[in-house]
């Protein structure tokens, strides 16, 4: 177990010190939501019908972002073969980088979430809510988007394939996302909606790290 | 013969044994036949020309590359079947440094330690390649020759059986090969085993010679 928590430390290290990758899917996140008050006007009527499917859009494209560098820097530089080396399987090797990706890139977008609710005009009574689901929800959009990245690691411009491999598998995660952000909204119960979220999640945890480690298997052929 | 019969009795044999070792890479074979039988504290010495098919066999030595024919057997198990297990006792050291270039000298080696398990001194593994004044500096402004010897302090800096190195003195000055050579000679007292490929003259005492492509595996290759 220590070389796992060895290796999420390691690349949140990494992650602090190049600085710029959770500070720019941030800014991504929040640039591309703003966006929309000023393309369909201000009616904040119109806004709050939106918000809530363009926030979990911009989520998860500001997600895929930073997902093609997952495993792309230790393929390069050498050291996922050493990595391979490691007294742990591989898999365990894959849950750990994802971990470490999702608490850099995902986490601060979570955190992010409420201020861009508020330029959409949601009703507070969402906020908790589009918290909890993208708490749930994201997990899953990092494990997903692990196979992609293992896949197209050793690929010069695998960041575009990588989108067209892994988008239509986030539809289930943003159909659920917003339907249980929609029910708070409507003051409905929105937790069977969230309970499938979390289903989506513990079942891509489970299955992903498995495709992405016989990925990068083959990639280190 | 006297090997063969030998390696039949389980709880006596240690070391790696290659049998038959075939390689196949975009559909050529690269090479074929490869037979080494190593103890601890041997080495072994793999020279051949560009395209020999050095670098593939230190690949599929360790593990990367599935064997397209024969087997490997370490300490008397075909790798095949716990190829977990053997990984976790062998260090490799390809041409890529691993070096990342936002950590400190030290920090890097450090990491390696603890992920590779079986941590040793880390400032020990640093101050053999003469390293131990660098420790604090951001690994990016090491020149290549710096960065290469931070790669092979890691082999200082956790406790492994088996070294496959591939290349190891390219880009080094003749005082650090040297280093190098000590290091190897130490690992090999320890009980280590040592592969190593090599085109320099890299002085490795007592070695076996494995020669590739000079058997003829590449131009039988080129005529088909």
């Amino acid at each position: 177990m220590n070389t796992f928590w060895h290796l999420v430390r390691r690349d949140i290290t990494l992650a602090r010190r190049q600085g710029a990758s959770s500070f720019l899917g941030v800014a991504f996140f929040v640039i591309a939501v703003s966006l929309f008050p000023f393309a369909v006007g201000p009616d904040p009527l119109i806004l709050a019908s939106i918000g809530a499917g363009i926030i979990w859009v911009a989520a998860l494209l500001a997600t895929l972002l930073s997902l093609d560098r997952l495993f792309q820097a230790d393929f390069e530089d050498g050291s996922l073969d050493t990595l391979v080396l490691a007294p742990q399987p591989l898999v365990a090797l894959v849950l750990a980088k994802t971990l470490a990706h999702w608490l850099t890139t995902t986490l601060p977008l979570i955190i992010a979430a409420p201020l861009l609710a508020m330029f959409m005009a949601l009703p507070a009574s969402a906020f908790t809510m589009l918290m909890v689901s993208m708490l749930v929800g994201t997990p899953a959009l990092s494990f997903i988007g692990a196979v992609g990245a293992a896949l197209t690691v050793g690929m010069r411009r695998g960041g575009v394939l990588l989108s067209l491999l892994i988008l239509p598998l986030y539809i289930p995660v943003l159909i659920f996302g917003v339907g249980a952000l929609g029910a708070a909204m409507l003051g409905q119960d929105g937790s069977s909606a969230l309970m499938l979220l979390g289903a989506f999640s513990l079942v891509s945890l489970v299955l992903a790290p498995l495709g992405a480690a016989a990925a990068l298997r083959l990639a280190l052929e | 013969m006297e090997d063969l019969a030998h390696n039949q009795t389980p709880p006596t044999t240690s070391g790696i044994a290659l049998h038959d070792l075939a390689c196949d890479r975009g559909g050529r074979r690269v090479f074929t036949g490869v037979q080494a039988d190593l103890s601890p504290g041997d080495a072994l010495v793999v020279r051949g020309t560009n395209g020999s098919g050095k670098s593939s066999l230190l690949r599929v030595l360790a593990g990367y590359i599935p064997a397209g024919d024969g087997s490997i057997t370490w300490n008397g198990i075909n790798v095949r079947d716990d190829i977990g297990l053997y990984q976790s006792c062998l260090h490799y050291v390809g041409h890529l440094d691993g070096v990342k270039p936002v950590l400190s000298v030290r920090e890097n080696i450090a990491l390696w330690s603890l992920l590779m398990g079986d941590p040793m001194d880390v400032d020990a593994a640093l101050a053999h390649f003469g390293l131990r004044k660098l420790a604090d500096l951001p690994a990016k402004y090491l020149s290549a020759g710096q960065k290469r010897r931070l790669n092979l302090a890691r082999l200082g800096a956790s406790r492994r059986p088996l070294w496959l190195l591939d290349e190891p003195a390219v880009s080094l000055d003749a005082q650090s090969v040297a280093q190098l050579e000590s290091l190897i000679a130490d690992h090999r007292r320890a009980g280590g085993i040592a592969i190593v490929a090599t085109h320099n003259d890299l002085n490795i005492e007592d070695a076996t010679l494995l020669s590739l492509g000079k058997q003829g595996f590449e131009s039988q290759e080129r005529e088909s």
